[in-house]
């Protein structure tokens, strides 16, 4: 086989799949075939390129020239063109780079670095790439278990599912007994939440190899990632990695001869949010209903099947393998002192360009709404965000400096949580968008215990008459107060976080609220 | 239902062990016609993975991607997380619910479609969202709603 001269990446997400990047996959191939090009150009699909409201977008490499907008009827030309004719298709092309907000600004990509530039579905472009790297590293220098384990702990990672607990001191923390569990939570179910299923489809392997120094790091043999069933493609995507992986050595007994084995199994959630909860997914794998243990014990003690065990995000787990690999300093380069690294940010709502972005930690509001979301939509005016997703609080225009990581947000009285930033124009209702949220969280509470159970369903008792115009005036306190009991009695953190919209929203936007009470005469 | 021996098939991928209920279940549902759980395949399966049928039963009404009931023969499930919401979700539901003539949670008269509704379905980026089945389709509105139902419907004729 010869090695092909050119590639066409092909972003494929949600935006490209609506826009008929099939169809138009399918043009490219044939046109090449129709050229006698297949050996030559190699047609690529890749993840998410960082670039909004353009359409499908054909990347070609090495040229580096993007496409924009294209169409089934505009493949011809760029094949004839640019691939036979080594001409420039103008009219097509785009400069993201001169276009602020379009390319979202200059990202930091530590986590989605191979995003969008890589196909997924292949395991020598993800090495070429550098997957395996930083294993390679622990083989080769001999690195114990303890050192990975000291490097991920002096890098100052943070969990990055939302609470932002230090992971080496997580994996530091895990009983010695054997057999030990790694799993990898990627049951994605806050609402306004999809980086853990960019980074599970744009980057399968990276996500193994984080897994695999996870389970070196504690000793654990075995790994399950835990993937919500919604997410299709996700779930064949890595199995497809896990397969190729396995093949190759990099996973099963002796891994690259050495003594390291560790082994992964991928278990597909079936809707429900609770199981985000990491004893509640623990349950899950066992085949059980997901309803969270008491804590503690915690899962570092008594796990799955009752063993120690490493619960960790996606994004978190797929951070170890860089800072394996480049080391503590040049992983604290980026971020804050106390939140180093990057986050990937989910900006939905009401701004010009909704998508996925990852800057340092600690990056202000205001610089990734405006610089990277392109805005307000049509040029509107900035009434607040709901940060963090429905167990996230909201902020008004007063919080706009405030700088994205989990200690600064906390001054707010908010909290990072999944990273999705949901931003709202002047005219969006509050008590509305709250129903939304309390509806949301009475669906999803599992039952177990009373204070959710009963709580969640209070709160959305009381937001319908409010909404109906049936409030009494006591109605707002009582919704601070019914927050209050479920925070401080419910057994898992869905019932104690209903506390924070709540709170959050009648604190920031309470004449809203006010408004909707009868008036007294 | 699944036939018998599409059933054994099923299980026989699996190790007959609790930590793959879900999986089972995930499986077996995708098989049946009437995309859900029976009694008699519940029984089935938890013969099978070693537990009492009242423990599968438990588990099975957990999830809501599970159903007991019998199902059309196309799910839609509309997202109603908050981005959704925010740009109109809502009046959404409301077409589907007069469009089709069912509530969510319901069967239309000629068993094509079942209502459903979705905490989120994390493609936030496209918003309003829904998905029939395993197809996703985003940046939603009344118009175009229309035209995807049609579309499904008349794949259906054509087959």
């Amino acid at each position: 086989m010869t090695v092909p001269e050119r590639k066409i990446l092909l972003a494929i997400n949600e935006e490209t799949q609506l826009a008929g990047v099939r169809d138009i996959e399918r043009a490219l191939r044939d046109a090449l075939q129709t050229r006698g090009l297949t050996e030559t150009v190699q047609v690529v699909d890749t993840g998410d390129l960082g670039i909004a409201g353009s359409g499908v977008i054909l990347r070609i490499q090495p040229d580096n020239v993007l496409y924009g907008n294209v169409t089934s009827a505009d493949v011809d030309e760029i094949v004839g063109e640019h691939l036979v004719g080594g001409r420039l298709v103008e009219r097509l092309q785009i400069h993201p780079e001169a276009e602020p907000g379009v390319y979202r600004g200059a990202q930091t990509r530590i986590v989605l670095w191979n995003c969008g530039v890589i196909d997924p579905e292949s395991l020598e472009e993800a090495i070429a790439a550098g997957a395996y790297e930083a294993l390679a590293d622990v083989v080769e220098k001999r690195i114990s278990r303890e050192e990975v384990i000291d490097i991920v702990t002096r890098s100052g990672l943070r969990g990055r599912g939302g609470a932002g607990f230090p992971t080496g001191r997580k994996w530091s923390l895990t009983a010695q007994r054997k057999p030990k569990y790694i799993v990898c939570n990627a049951d994605e179910g806050e609402p306004g939440t999809f980086k853990d299923r960019l980074i599970l489809e744009g980057d399968p392997h990276r996500l193994i190899e984080g897994m695999i120094l996870a389970g070196y790091a504690v000793d654990a043999e075995r790994g399950y990632i835990y993937i919500r069933g919604e997410y299709g493609l996700s779930i064949k995507r890595m199995q497809k990695a896990i397969d190729d992986a396995r093949e190759a050595g990099l996973l099963g007994d002796r891994i690259l001869e050495t003594d390291i084995s560790f082994d992964i199994e991928i278990r597909k959630g079936a809707g429900a949010y609770v199981c985000g909860e990491e004893t509640a997914l623990i349950e899950s794998i066992e085949g059980k209903r997901g309803y969270p243990r008491r804590k503690p014990p915690y899962p570092g003690g008594v796990g799955l099947w009752g063993q120690p065990t490493v619960v960790n995000n996606v994004e978190t787990l797929a951070n170890v393998p860089p800072i394996v690999h480049l080391g503590v300093e040049w992983f604290q380069s980026y971020g804050t002192d106390t939140c180093p690294g990057t986050k990937v940010f989910i900006v939905l709502g009401h701004v010009e360009y909704p998508g996925l972005i990852e800057v340092s930690m600690g990056t202000r509001l205001r610089t990734i709404i405006d610089e990277f979301a392109g805005g307000v939509r049509n040029g509107g005016r900035f009434k607040g965000a709901l940060l963090g997703g429905a167990a996230g609080a909201f902020i008004d225009e007063s919080g706009l400096d405030v700088e994205m990581d989990f200690d600064s947000l906390r001054e707010y009285a908010a909290v990072l949580g999944s990273g999705s930033i949901l931003v709202l124009e002047e005219e969006t209702s509050i008590p509305e968008l709250l129903h939304g949220i309390l509806r949301f969280f009475r669906h999803e509470s599992c039952g177990q215990c009373a204070p959710c159970r009963a709580g969640t369903r209070a709160l959305l008792a009381i937001m319908d008459r409010l909404l109906a115009g049936n409030g009494l005036a006591t109605d707002l306190d009582l919704m601070i107060e019914v927050a209050e009991t479920m925070e401080a009695r419910s057994l898992c953190p869905l019932g104690q976080s209903v506390i924070l919209p709540v709170t959050s929203a009648l604190r920031a936007f309470r004449s809203e609220f006010e408004a909707l009470l009868p008036v007294v005469v | 239902m699944a036939s018998v021996m599409g059933l054994q098939a099923i299980l026989e991928v699996y190790e007959p062990d609790p930590a793959n209920l879900l999986d089972i279940l995930h499986d077996v549902q995708e098989a049946d016609e009437r995309n859900h759980l029976s009694r008699e395949a519940l029984s089935d399966v938890a013969e099978y993975v070693g537990l009492p049928a009242s423990s599968v039963i438990s588990s099975a009404t957990f999830y809501s991607m599970f159903s007991l009931v019998p199902r059309g023969k196309h799910i839609i499930r509309i997202c109603e997380s908050p981005p959704c919401q925010l740009v109109g979700a809502e009046s959404l539901l409301d077409i589907l619910v007069e469009t089709l003539g069912v509530d969510v949670g319901e069967t239309t008269q000629d068993g094509a479609f079942t209502l459903e509704t979705s905490s989120c379905l994390g493609v936030c980026g496209v918003a309003p969202a829904m998905m029939i089945d395993e197809e996703l389709y985003g940046n939603l509105t009344k118009e175009r709603l229309a035209e995807i139902l049609e579309a499904v419907r008349s794949a259906d004729d054509g087959s």
